[in-house]
């Protein structure tokens, strides 16, 4: 039977190389390093497989790839033993897909011809193309809008899994926001990640309920010091001080759950924050490219620090003009989400753009779909967004307009083990 | 959409044959398809089929393109029933169709350019072949439905009647009643009517599947008069053109023995049918008695499974099991929107509970999806 598979076996046999080349490299960080080796790996969108095993889930210090596809789900079972069974099947398949196969174990093409194909087919012949399926467990899931306990692990809900306050001009949907679970798939190929969410939504049918999704392109933020800085759709360098694989210290003291911090099952998790934000881009356009600048506090060629020359140097929020005035403005972005500004908390971010089309009135439905990983929100985003939201003057060009709180537990460590073992184990 | 459903059903017909293949192979060696499959040769102005005299059972078509256009390739028995069918035929490009051919006399064609009659052929299929019928289990599931059939057709016809003499008549409000009513009876068993592809746009067509120089007639003409003019003084002719397609439908659908194939892929339809025309109240959009449909079609679909259970509880007992969860809850999950005798309008529920009702038919179409596979191994 195998034999007779089509082009997306042949593909995987191609990656299998590259995956075979990085694994040493990658194991334990669950990170692929480009492998030079691999001509595909080595340009700018590789193609070959992240693996899925390892102690931090895949998708979070992965490299930010080029293209997302998240959803949101809420769960109707009222059966907790279905909803393992999901997490299981969920977790054969993710392995699966993120190897490059199809989702189920006789395929596209492989099935009865009487019966529907066991996956949806549009990823035949793609290759893996980095794509990393990361799972969060939702406030909801611990205990419902009722306050309900419907799956006996209420006790098991983190300190940090608080939900997130209200913030000030919050235009939040409520059937945009939230989920009492949540899957995170990047990918360098569109395809690939929308398949992968269309079949594990396809799984779960009966047991999940799709509650909200979005696609993203354009990467904005870089998660590797290899990476460029990418682009917002303000046309601006987004990420440059965030967060990298490399700052090992700094990602155990900011980004992955401590043993001690909370649950157990928590350990070597993060936590992540979703914000869709809607950017009024018209309006953006509109604005002097000085007062773009001022709004930043970064130049928008180069991504320098005003008053600096570098992308990469370090803001000088003591700098003043000939004016007397500071360089880089009291209220403007860099200087609100600085670190020194919030208590050293740094985040994670690997947010992309979005386009959903057009509003109706003319105006691109567009903006960043925000994506935040973190230690612990209530001393990370949560100061962060309280003083932006207040302060930002930014804020006139964004809405907030879905909001979410996932716990991301640790990685899947191999074959015995599944997504939310530990939780409900 | 009522053409693309009878399409889907005509290629479930196909893939259903394919299923049987080994078993009527091996025990009818003197097949036509013993010998490998028979040769199509299309172009744009032929349509050469290797042979035009097989014996009964499943024959193999190769229909190779070497014209410019795409092209379609189709068995037809009389009427223009389509026994299988091959579409979407690159130039350049081979495809096989697998059909069951019991004898009988059919017509072969091509579609170059995917349009119009085709180029047509006589094939002349003679002899015998077991069916998929000679297990006992599935033979009396065709049985057990066909009675379902003749039941609801019973109840179409005299529901029909009712209806139409009501238009007649000029009594709006009578009509109006009557309308969700009669069409319970031919939502039972839809799948069985779309069989008879020309006659089931007529009856059921919505406004946006007819085409051009056709006809807007059937329910949904009448249900457009009833309720968004309230004027059905000129719908006379109309009432009595639905009545006579319906009396044709109703003979043609007892006169036809389904496969069981065509049950198992009948039950599915049907919630595909809620799924993407009822939940979202395209269907009834001039009434919004969708949910009378939904109830209609969610009790064919269950009509169809029951007849095929002995036979599922034999295979796959644990389907029956996760089948009869999943019926209950969507049963209870509608029931909730009851209203007296019938259903609250589509207009009446919010987006939350359509959302919970299509939530409840995604759960059970997935389970009814693979009933087919078990029926046919």
């Amino acid at each position: 039977m195998s034999g007779s598979r089509l082009s997306r076996r042949r593909a995987i046999t191609l990656a299998g190389v590259g995956v075979a080349g990085v694994a040493g490299v990658a194991a334990g960080a669950g990170a692929l390093i480009s492998d030079s080796r691999d001509p595909a790996a080595a340009s700018d969108h590789p193609a070959g497989a992240v693996p899925f095993h390892g102690e931090h889930q895949a998708g979070i210090v992965t490299p930010a790839q080029d293209r997302l596809h998240f959803v949101a789900f809420d769960v109707i079972t009222k059966d907790r033993a279905r909803l393992v069974e999901l997490l299981q099947e969920w977790t054969a398949a993710a392995v699966r897909m993120t190897a490059g196969r199809d989702a189920g174990v006789l395929g596209a093409v492989g099935g009865m011809p009487e019966a529907p194909p066991d996956d949806t087919g549009e990823a035949l012949g793609l290759p893996p193309s980095q794509l990393t399926l990361t799972i969060g467990f939702g406030p909801t899931l611990f205990r419902d809008a009722d306050g309900r306990d419907r799956f006996g692990i209420a006790d098991r809900r983190p300190a940090a899994l608080a939900e997130l306050p209200k913030f000030p001009g919050d235009a939040l949907q409520p059937q945009l926001s939230g989920g009492d679970l949540c899957v995170q798939a990047c990918a360098n190929d569109p395809q690939v990640a929308v398949h992968a969410i269309r079949n594990l939504a396809r799984l779960g049918m009966g047991v999940v309920s799709v509650r909200w999704s979005q696609l993203g392109f354009g990467r904005t933020s870089s998660t590797s010091r290899d990476q460029a800085t990418a682009r917002n759709l303000f046309g601006f360098k987004d990420g440059t001080a965030n967060l990298k694989a490399e700052d090992t210290d700094l990602l155990r003291e900011q980004l992955w759950v401590q043993p001690g911090d909370g649950p157990d099952w928590m350990a070597g998790g993060s936590y992540l924050v979703t914000r869709k934000i809607r950017m009024l881009v018209e309006t953006w356009d509109r604005t002097s490219l000085a007062e773009q600048e001022e709004i930043v506090g970064r130049t928008k060629g180069s991504g320098a620090p005003l008053g600096r020359t570098d992308e990469f140097d370090e803001p000088d929020f003591a700098a003043r003009g000939d004016d007397g005035q500071p360089v880089i403005a009291e209220h403007a972005h860099v200087t609100l989400a600085h670190p020194s500004r919030n208590a050293g908390a740094h985040l994670l971010r690997r947010g992309y753009n979005f386009v959903d089309g057009s509003d109706g009135l003319g105006r691109l439905d567009a903006g960043l779909f925000f994506i935040a990983y973190q230690r612990d929100p209530r001393r990370q985003f949560v100061p962060i967004q309280t003083q932006l939201a207040r302060h930002d003057v930014m804020n006139e060009y964004l809405r907030h307009v879905s909001s979410g709180l996932f716990a991301c537990p640790p990685g899947v460590r191999d074959g015995g083990d599944h997504w939310g073992r530990a939780l409900f184990g | 959409m009522r053409t693309a459903r009878f399409f889907a059903l005509a290629a479930a017909g196909v893939l259903a044959t394919t299923g049987v293949a080994a078993c009527s192979d091996s025990e009818k060696g003197d097949s036509a398809t013993a010998g490998g499959p028979i040769v199509v040769k299309a172009s744009d102005t032929a349509c050469d089929v290797g042979t035009t005299d097989l014996g009964a059972g499943t024959a193999t078509f190769k229909i190779t393109n070497s014209g410019a256009k795409v092209t379609e390739f189709y068995v037809y028995a009389s009427g223009d029933r389509v026994m299988g069918e091959v579409e979407n035929i690159a130039p350049g490009l081979s495809r096989e169709l697998h059909v069951e051919l019991p004898a009988g006399t059919y017509e072969t064609a091509c579609k170059p350019g995917m349009s119009g009659k085709g180029i047509r052929g006589a094939l002349k299929v003679s002899g015998s072949a077991q069916p998929l019928t000679a297990d006992a289990a599935l033979a009396g599931a065709t049985d057990n439905y066909q009675r379902y059939v003749k039941s609801q057709t019973g109840a179409l016809l005299e529901k029909t009647e009712e209806f139409v003499a009501a238009v007649k008549a000029g009594d709006v409000a009578k009509a109006k009643t009557l309308f969700p009513v009669a069409r319970t009876y031919w939502e039972r068993i839809e799948p069985v009517a779309e069989i008879f592809g020309d006659l089931d746009p007529k009856i059921d067509g919505r406004e946006e599947v007819i085409e051009e120089g056709m006809e807007f007639t059937g329910f949904h003409r009448i249900e457009k008069d009833l309720w968004q003019s309230g004027d059905i003084s000129k719908d006379g002719p109309i009432a009595d053109r639905l009545l006579a397609d319906v009396k044709e439908i109703v003979a043609k659908a007892n006169a036809e023995k389904l496969s069981p194939l065509q049950l198992a892929n009948g039950a599915k339809e049907l919630l595909d049918e809620v799924a993407s025309g009822k939940i979202t109240g395209e269907e009834d959009r001039y009434s919004h008695t969708d949910l009378w449909d939904f109830a209609a079609n969610l009790e064919g679909s269950k009509a169809a499974v029951s007849a095929l259970r002995p036979a599922l509880e034999q295979r796959s007992p644990e389907l029956v099991t996760q089948l009869d969860t999943e019926f209950t809850n969507v049963e209870a999950l509608l029931g909730k929107h009851r209203d007296g005798d019938g259903w609250k309008l589509h207009t009446a529920l919010s987006k939350a509970e359509l959302k919970e009702l299509s939530d409840g038919i995604n759960a059970l179409a997935e389970p009814i999806s693979k009933v087919a596979a078990v029926v046919a191994r």
